[in-house]
């Protein structure tokens, strides 16, 4: 679904992109994928001797569900800017769920809020992005 | 131990120049789980106006990690790789990078700062991303070093990023941790 100017107004909201839960498996791939090897992701004993329980959740991996809820509501040519905090750690097995609204529109431009939130509750990623709208996305190529 | 800030700033990064690969473009789909075809399939890609494969949001971060020694400054600074989590990650975007394509990557420190008396450090890095000199996109990063003296256990790193999150608006960049 792409909005058009018409329907980007604030307080929009974006269709919430849930996930599954983050298996072991997920951490593996995508330090593979990703090319972030720092084994505090993928490896117990090295998490341990690090000071954590368990090993946890590349923040990237967040930051990229937070891509796919973007270019699942805009094609990326629209996409003008994209930042995140990380604000908690996302634990082995949590379940998060990408949202994000619309704070604010002018005539080039939109601005939008987005949270990556943990089944109870936690926020793991708060972020912002800004999006252009049609008539002023930069070219494919 | 701090941060050396002179010696962070003044530390000279290679540039790295890296071939977007189709495949791993593919790769990377499948680990964050996209479903849009234009990400995985070349002919969707096509149908949908695209050369190839568009490199993601966030796969920009992933082609600064390209090369022998990705986390080799940390050593450089005499920081622990066990002590460091992602506290902030920012993308301008410019124009669409595909797979096939060539890209140049610069990277530099621009700042480093500290919080509760040390205990927690905070560097950031900018990484110009241009094909044939034309921009593409610039990532920003703020990593947080934990520093052990004193030792802030991840049970206060958590109470720090609650009180972050009560004023998300006016706290400073990277509070937080991945």
């Amino acid at each position: 679904m792409n909005p058009t100017n018409t329907t980007v107004a604030v307080g929009t909201h974006l269709p919430p992109l849930a996930l599954p839960p983050i298996s072991r498996t997920t951490l593996a791939l995508f330090a593979g994928a990703s090319g972030d090897h720092n084994p505090i992701h993928i490896d117990l004993d090295n998490a341990r001797s690090a000071g954590f329980d368990d090993v946890f959740a590349q923040g990237m991996l967040s930051m990229a569900y937070l891509g796919r809820l973007l270019t699942d509501w805009v094609p990326q040519a629209q996409l003008r800017s994209f930042a995140t905090r990380f604000v908690a750690i996302t634990p082995i097995h949590a379940q998060p769920t990408c949202t994000g609204s619309v704070v604010a529109v002018d005539e080039q431009t939109a601005t939008l809020d987005l949270t990556v939130t943990l089944a109870d509750g936690t926020v793991t990623l708060a972020g912002r992005a800004v999006i252009t709208h049609p008539t002023t996305a930069h070219p494919n190529s | 131990m701090a941060i050396d800030v002179e010696r962070a700033l003044a530390l000279e990064l290679p540039t790295r120049v890296v071939e977007v690969e189709r495949g791993r473009l593919r790769f990377f789909a499948e680990a964050i789980g996209e479903t849009d075809p234009i990400y995985r399939d070349l002919d969707a890609a096509r149908a949908s106006g695209h050369p190839d494969l568009p490199v993601p949001p966030t796969f920009f971060f992933s082609l600064g990690l390209e090369g022998a020694d990705p986390f080799g400054y940390l050593d450089e600074l005499g920081i622990d790789l066990g002590r460091v989590l992602h506290g902030e990650q920012s993308f301008d975007y410019f124009t669409t990078a595909h797979a096939g394509d060539v890209l140049t990557l610069t990277e530099r420190f621009v700042d480093v700062s500290s919080k509760r008396g040390g205990a927690l450090e905070f560097l950031t890095k900018v990484t110009d991303i241009s094909r044939d000199e034309e921009p593409v996109a610039r990532a920003t990063s703020v990593v947080v070093i934990r520093n052990p003296d004193p030792p802030p256990t991840p049970v206060e790193c958590v109470e720090i990023q609650g009180q972050s999150m009560e004023s998300p608006r006016t706290q400073r960049a990277g509070e937080g941790s991945e």
